[in-house]
């Protein structure tokens, strides 16, 4: 057993540490480790970057621009871009509706799409959920009726995250109402210019737009659209899921994370000396920060085993709980180490290049709202009651 | 980074999961336990007969040559069993500590007695108000025309009612607490000014009390200097008892599960009620992350002494005593009154794992000695 990276590993990880180092824009980086909003700019330009370097898609195959990154590669590689405070990718296209184009799409659609995903032509969004269907997916009711050579569809997406930027959705939609709950869905890609598309911004507890409804109403989609077969789209949304979860638990950033909490605890003082130095706070870092070494150590199991051809099956479920839940409590401690000066709601200073005198300090302005924002992580890519149930029905057999 | 066992230790995994399945029913556990040993003398003979005690020692010394991943393999086997022997002790404990501070002498008198498992070694470092702190010594030692006297009391002895020599940290200078000034003694329970209070704990294991009244101890290593060796070799007990815990954490899983499966209640299996199926899945998550830890903690045992070293298995204590924990009261929880029974094996898996917590440092014990080396960013 050998839990550390053998040297070719070291360097590879040096690889991208230079490239990080030389590369990722420093007002991007600040932004990121200060908890400050980024543009839909700062996105592409990171984003570009990344392509230029033929780092963007790593898991693509190398025929459409991808790498022959193993795992563990990509974990290096997640793991050094959190530290250094790289954004994390948006990842509607390139890991996700990408890779179920790559499996399932026709030549054509593999043609088109993908490269206008690498040159950053394209910005995705998702339309899966719906107001009545969250976790329990497979109840949507948006509906495409074949009509020639088009599907027209109406209903209701929801919780389409950055959707105010993108100019494509892949949609779930009903395309046999007749049929039981999983099998009457297709899978389609929808430009978000087409008549009859509404996008409403949702703002989210912490004053943020992140998050959007979109409305379809009669929207012509041609059948080209179509990826796969017609009602089979639920084995596209099932394999998006398990792309989706294995990186759910989030370590790079939980680490990045807890090095911010560090530095906020080291400048904020209690009984005249600063915070880190205080028993009590101390050792709630502390259980946090063991905590997540546990979580990295489950993490690179994993990623070994995946490395040598395994499946990352439900593990990475339990592991999208732990990993979730470890950062949620970080943002609880950098919420509290602000003490009363988690009180003051300054969404302004959220802006990294605001006029003017701040408030506190550059990092006292994000701290609750993030806390607050947070809380979507175990309620999002499946909400963790629901890891529970499918670890349940799968490893368990209950 | 690699995760596979190599042929070796596969093979060294199914000799031990083979011995413990035959010898280690429950029913034979709990006669080993009430037997004046405390343990299967018999299971201790095969364990030395198939070199089990022997693996952490050099080839030199009769031994394999094993490191901590090895020492893994068999403690979590011998956590499966909830096994009795004081083989984390005797082998990896006093073996270790005589390895690192005995002379060429003591290591080829008693370590080859420890590798074959004809001697059993017992190590008493805790004392009535020590509470973990390996450098709250009070018991004294002096020497006296070139040997030395003991004097003082040392508790919750592990394996000490049986064992062949113990291992006494004793103060030869300095003051309580103090780390210079600590030694540690080869000390012969039978020899006069000892006397031995036995008893059983609540895990069904046996100890002692000791009682040293100006009894005769040999010096293991340079007078005053112990303290060193005692931490870095408690590191690599702590690790031991990780993956025991694991092992125990695992079965007390395996029996909870099949009860969720079998035990029914308004006309369905218990299992199929979601609040139920949610903390099944919440003490395999503990048991994920325990085995996690422990192997961590075994890739560490044996480096070099760093501070590094030293956060990480306080790390691993800490998150495996707190996953032990849950598991031991969800597994009781979750089987109901059965589960109050001392006939139920459940129940001796919880309180071994509680105890557990008690050996080397509870979870506030290693909460703050992380705690303490925490870094700023």
């Amino acid at each position: 057993m050998e839990i550390h990276y053998s040297p070719e590993q070291l360097a590879f990880r040096d690889e991208v540490r230079d490239f990080l180092k030389q590369e990722l824009p420093a007002d991007i980086a600040a932004k990121v480790k200060l908890g400050k909003h980024l543009h839909k700019a700062d996105h592409e330009r990171w984003q570009k970057i990344l392509s230029k370097r033929g780092w963007y898609a790593p898991g693509w195959p190398v025929e459409h621009g991808g790498t022959t990154w193993g795992p563990i590669e990509k974990h290096i590689f997640d793991e050094e871009s959190a530290a250094a405070g790289a954004p994390r990718l948006v990842p509607f296209g390139v890991n996700m509706v990408a890779p179920v184009i790559i499996k399932f799409g026709s030549e054509e659609q593999k043609a088109t799409y993908l490269p206008r995903i690498l040159d950053g032509t394209d910005w995705w969004c998702q339309g899966y959920s719906e107001p009545g269907a969250g976790s329990d997916l497979a109840s949507l009711k948006t509906r495409a009726v074949r009509d020639g050579d088009h599907y027209i569809v109406n209903g209701q997406k929801t919780w389409t995250t950055l959707g105010q930027h993108a100019n494509w959705i892949f949609c779930l939609v009903r395309t046999d109402p007749e049929a039981q709950q999983q099998r009457g869905i297709s899978f389609l890609l929808i430009d978000m210019a087409t008549p009859g598309i509404t996008v409403r911004p949702i703002i989210t507890l912490d004053g943020d737009h992140e998050v959007n409804e979109v409305f379809f109403d009669d929207v012509k989609v041609p059948v080209e659209n179509l990826v796969g077969e017609e009602n089979k789209g639920w084995t596209c949304a099932k394999y998006l899921l398990t792309h989706e979860r294995t990186g759910l638990a989030g370590i790079g950033a939980s680490k990045a994370a807890l090095t911010n909490l560090k530095r906020i605890a080291s400048k904020q003082q209690k009984n005249g000396k600063p915070l880190l130095e205080d028993s009590l706070f101390r050792s709630q870092i502390a259980e946090v920060e063991m905590s997540l070494m546990a979580a990295e150590m489950s993490t690179l199991r994993i990623v070994a085993a995946a490395s040598e051809g395994g499946v990352p099956g439900s593990e990475s479920s339990i592991l999208k709980v732990q990993g979730t839940e470890i950062r949620q409590a970080i943002t609880h401690l950098m919420r509290k180490a602000l003490g009363p000066y988690a009180l003051p709601f300054l969404p302004e200073e959220l802006d990294l290049d605001v006029d003017g005198e701040l408030l506190v300090d550059d990092y006292a302005a994000s701290p609750a709202s993030q806390y607050f924002n947070m809380r979507k992580l175990s309620i999002f890519g499946g909400s963790n009651e629901i890891q529970k149930n499918i670890v349940s029905k799968m490893i368990l057999e209950l | 980074m690699d995760f596979k066992l190599t042929e070796e230790q596969q093979m060294l995994k199914e000799t031990a999961e083979r011995l413990v399945r035959d010898v280690y029913d429950f029913e034979s556990r709990n006669k080993f336990s009430e037997s004046e040993a405390g343990f299967s003398t018999a299971f201790w003979q095969q364990l030395g007969e198939l070199g089990l005690t022997a693996i952490p020692f050099s080839e030199e010394l009769g031994g394999f040559g094993g490191g901590g991943v090895e020492t893994m393999l068999i403690m979590e086997q011998l956590g499966k069993g909830i096994c009795l022997e004081p083989y984390m002790e005797s082998v990896i404990l006093a073996g270790g500590l005589i390895g690192q501070l005995g002379s060429d002498a003591q290591k080829e008198e008693l370590l080859g007695g420890i590798a074959t498992g004809e001697l059993q070694a017992a190590v008493a470092l805790d004392e009535l108000n020590s509470h973990y702190d390996l450098a709250s010594v009070t018991t004294t030692a002096t020497e006296q025309g070139g040997s030395w006297s003991l004097s003082g009391r040392k508790g919750v002895v592990i394996g000490g009612q049986t064992a062949g020599k113990i291992l006494v940290s004793a103060r030869t200078a300095g003051n309580n607490r103090d780390e210079q000034g600590i030694s540690l003694f080869v000390v012969d329970p039978n020899a006069a000014g000892v006397t031995r209070r036995v008893y059983a704990t609540v895990d069904g294991r046996k100890a002692c009390e000791l009682f040293l009244d100006n009894a005769q101890g040999e010096l293991l290593g340079e007078a005053g200097n112990a303290f060193d060796a005692i931490r870095y070799q408690s590191g690599r007990a702590i690790a031991a008892l990780c993956a025991e815990a694991v092992g125990a954490m695992r079965t007390a899983c395996d029996l909870t599960l099949d009860y969720l499966k079998t035990r029914k209640q308004f006309g369905v299996p218990i299992g199929k009620f979601q609040v139920l199926q949610h903390r099944m899945v919440d003490m395999i998550s503990e048991l994920e992350r325990a085995t996690s830890m422990a192997i961590l903690a075994a890739c560490l045992a044996d480096d070099e002494d760093s501070a590094e070293r030293s956060a990480k298995l306080a790390a691993a204590k800490f998150v495996i005593n707190r996953a032990g924990r849950y598991v031991a009261e969800q597994c009781i929880q979750l089987h109901g009154g059965i589960a109050m029974t001392w006939e139920y094996n459940g129940a001796h898996y919880a309180k071994r794992l509680v105890m557990i917590s008690h050996q080397f440092g509870d979870d506030d014990h290693h909460l703050e000695a992380y705690a303490a080396q925490l870094g700023a960013a």
